[in-house]
């Protein structure tokens, strides 16, 4: 089993806690990880990402090799598309299509997601907006956590355990908001792959 | 045994804690920032009593580490390849003098220059000092090279380098600890003239630390961390230090490299373990992020010899960090990159945070310069150096820390009055004091700008040395205290920040402006912290 990673997003979205509970679900699962991230000047608004790799056997490299990714997971719809360079011609590009402007030139949205949809294998949600319906706006990361988790091959009991490890600290609401998250966008991947 | 997952830093710094560390000093700069806040952040480290302080600046973090080595104990400096220069002078020395506790300096290089002015390799800088270098290839490795760094570094009563890179320092791996061993007690070096570096003391440690070259490259000889992967194709040989290594075997199936390979992570190189890997094959690669120092050295300044490839003959480009594609281009396999990036993306460079206080100061400042031609700003490292990108557009340079005040005096001496200097207020104490000084002396019509937000912002908020003392420092150096002018850097003051910039900006004199606002981030960081203890007491009542 390997799994390489790109996560992306804007610095300051919090890509890490993604990569954080699929880490403690690999760990649990007895795999091998190893998880690249950004420090630094690129943290303030800019574009960041994090090669997280996952296998039952040995990881050499610290970064996936280029073309070899076998998923993008992304929180904003523009990052996710900066790093087809690194996906796999068989990988899934799984994005929220929710926006972050903060550049004077943002591309037009139409055409943006119109360059997602011409992605062979894509699942595009807006968790901003699931996550806002189900009272919780903050859970947004999750709701993309659990779009991609079909494709994980991490077992899904072992996402939620690891959610409840890493949320148990803010107590049960929290843990159940992010649960249901997790859920809505696992559902959401589901009915688009049927 | 239940690994903990750390980023290189921290396994270095949990390394160090394990190996019977009693201090670390350091200044912060990414990617190095990690290691001496982990300790910090240690509640095992607290229980040990172990030192864990940001010194003004790198080099005075040196020679505290130095000194605490002098007294007999266990020490690591922590500091960015950059830092390293502004250490070096204590640093160089610090390898005539040696060591007595354990030292291990780490200096982490930023090759890509992802955060960084330049992408200097540490290893000349050790190699010039002619001292043992540690250079790891993983998580774990970097955990085991600070205790056995440790005990080479008394073994011999040398500093010893560690030098790492971004990648490493940043990367997230499994690490297995081993037992601790505890601090060395308090004792002197057996000669206590050793420190001493009177020339004639100077010429006798001097020689000693040459006599000790051929033991430290049979060190390497020796050591575990440089081995030999043979394999009977030697029509290439290739020699992988630190990471480059695990890029190699990233391209081959099983990681098995269908030639033999010369891994490297301890210097200076192991002399006779690379002439018989020369000798063994026809021609040779050589893969190390940085720059090209042990092709350099194989090569020769004449190359006559086998060829060699690497990043002088542009097998693999001479600058950037390396990864998986560069080395497999460079052994003639396909490269594997995937489909272009869509040319809608664009660019997202990184920004002044919103409601960063910096955002007034510019806006001001840029009108305030408004009567003059541009090009006069002189400006320093930090998040204010942001201020060069749209929509500010505001500064002119940004070199080394503390150039901004040196470099504007310089250009006021050349006649281009008004200069300005914008540095920071964690940035003034570790390098900009003098500069000022020398200003003050020269009566240099200069208008310096400390944008005092309280803490150092762009590695994360760590605690600035400046706090509270700006005001005094610079009347000490004898800025007219009428020309030292406080103001809040907020859009509600924008007008009375104005008139006083122009003020300031038109004197012919030294004068300092500090508009002073708490960072936006240490601010949110602070206000959340309250909010979570006020919650626990309630709970507790």
């Amino acid at each position: 089993m390997k799994k390489d990673i790109i996560l992306a997003g804007v610095g300051g979205q919090g890509i890490l806690s993604i990569a954080a509970t699929i880490g403690t679900a690999a760990l649990k699962a007895g795999l091998n990880l190893k998880q690249a991230e950004v420090h630094g000047m690129s943290q303030r608004g800019g574009d960041v990402q994090s090669n997280l790799r996952i296998s039952d056997k040995p990881i050499a490299s610290d970064l996936i090799p280029m073309g070899k990714a076998d998923m993008i997971i992304s929180v904003e719809p523009m990052e996710s598309l900066r790093y087809l360079p690194m996906l796999s011609d068989q990988g899934w590009l799984i994005t929220n299509t929710k926006p972050y402007i903060n550049i004077p030139n943002y591309p037009e949205m139409d055409k943006l997601m119109a360059e997602i949809e011409q992605q062979p294998r894509h699942i595009a949600l807006d968790a901003d907006i699931i996550a806002r319906d189900m009272g919780s706006p903050k859970s947004a990361n999750m709701v993309i956590l659990g779009a991609a988790s079909p494709f994980l091959d991490i077992p899904y009991e072992d996402i939620q355990q690891a959610i409840r490890s890493i949320f148990t600290r803010k107590g049960d609401e929290i843990v159940q908001l992010n649960l249901s998250a997790l859920q809505a966008g696992r559902d959401f991947a589901l009915s688009h792959l049927n | 045994m239940q690994k903990l997952l750390l980023l290189g830093a921290e396994a270095i710094a949990q390394g160090a804690i394990d190996a019977g560390l009693s201090g670390i000093y350091a200044y912060p700069g990414t990617p190095s920032t990690e290691i001496t806040e982990y300790v910090m952040h240690s509640r095992e480290a607290k229980s040990l009593g172990i030192v864990a302080s940001w010194g003004a600046n790198e080099k005075t973090a040196m020679e505290a580490g130095l000194g605490m080595s002098y007294a007999g104990k266990r020490a690591m400096v922590c500091m960015k390849h950059v830092g390293l220069n502004v250490a070096a002078d204590a640093f160089v020395n610090s390898a005539i003098t040696g060591a007595n506790g354990g030292l291990i300096v780490v200096a982490a290089d930023d090759p890509s220059m992802h955060s960084s002015q330049n992408e200097q390799d540490s290893r000349f800088f050790g190699k010039f000092a002619l001292i043992p270098i540690l250079e790891p290839g993983n998580q774990q490795e970097a955990y085991d090279m600070v205790h056995f760094g440790f005990e080479l570094s008394e073994k011999y009563q040398i500093p010893v380098l560690m030098r790492i890179t971004t990648r490493l320092a940043h990367s997230r791996s499994g690490i297995v600890r081993r037992t601790m061993r505890p601090q060395n007690e308090l004792h002197l070096p057996k000669n206590l003239k050793q420190f001493i570096l009177l020339p004639a003391n100077a010429r006798r440690q001097y020689k000693h630390l040459l006599g000790n070259q051929a033991a430290f490259i049979s060190e390497s000889e020796t050591s575990g961390f440089n081995s030999l992967i043979d394999h009977p194709d030697k029509k290439l040989g290739i020699i992988a230090c630190g990471l480059a290594f695990n890029y190699l075997i990233e391209n081959f199936e099983d990681q098995q490299v269908p030639h033999p390979v010369l891994r490297i992570g301890q210097y200076p190189l192991p002399r006779k373990m690379v002439t018989a890997f020369y000798d063994s094959c026809d021609e040779l690669l050589i893969l190390e992020d940085g720059y090209p120092m042990v092709e350099e050295l194989l090569r020769g300044l004449l190359n006559k010899g086998k060829t060699i490839r690497g990043r002088l003959d542009g097998t693999v480009p001479r600058d950037g960090e390396l990864n998986p594609n560069i080395v497999a281009v460079a052994l003639g396999m396909e490269d594997t990159r995937g489909r272009d990036i869509p040319a809608l993306v664009s660019s997202r460079p990184p920004s002044l945070c919103k409601g960063c206080p910096h955002i007034y100061s510019y806006n001001a400042l840029n009108e305030a310069l408004l009567p003059y031609f541009k090009g006069r700003v002189f400006s320093d490292i930090g998040c204010y150096t942001l201020g060069a990108l749209e929509p500010f557009d505001a500064i002119n340079s940004c070199v080394d820390m503390g150039a901004s005040i040196t470099m504007a005096k310089g250009a006021a001496d050349a006649g281009l009055v008004p200069a300005v200097a914008v540095i920071g207020d964690s940035t003034f104490t570790h390098s900009g004091m003098t500069g000022l000084l020398d200003a003050v002396n020269g009566n240099s019509s200069i208008t310096v700008m400390i944008l005092d937000n309280g803490t150092t912002g762009m590695t994360g908020g760590q605690d600035s040395a400046a706090v509270g003392k700006i005001e005094d420092i610079c009347l000490a150096l004898g800025v007219d205290k009428d020309h030292i002018r406080v103001i809040n850097p907020l859009q509600k003051h924008h007008d009375e920040n104005l008139a006083i910039m122009k003020q300031e900006i038109e004197y012919q004199g030294v004068s300092v402006i500090i508009p002073r606002r708490e960072c936006i981030q240490t601010l949110t960081r602070r206000m959340r912290e309250a909010k979570k203890s006020q919650s626990t007491e309630k709970a507790t009542v």
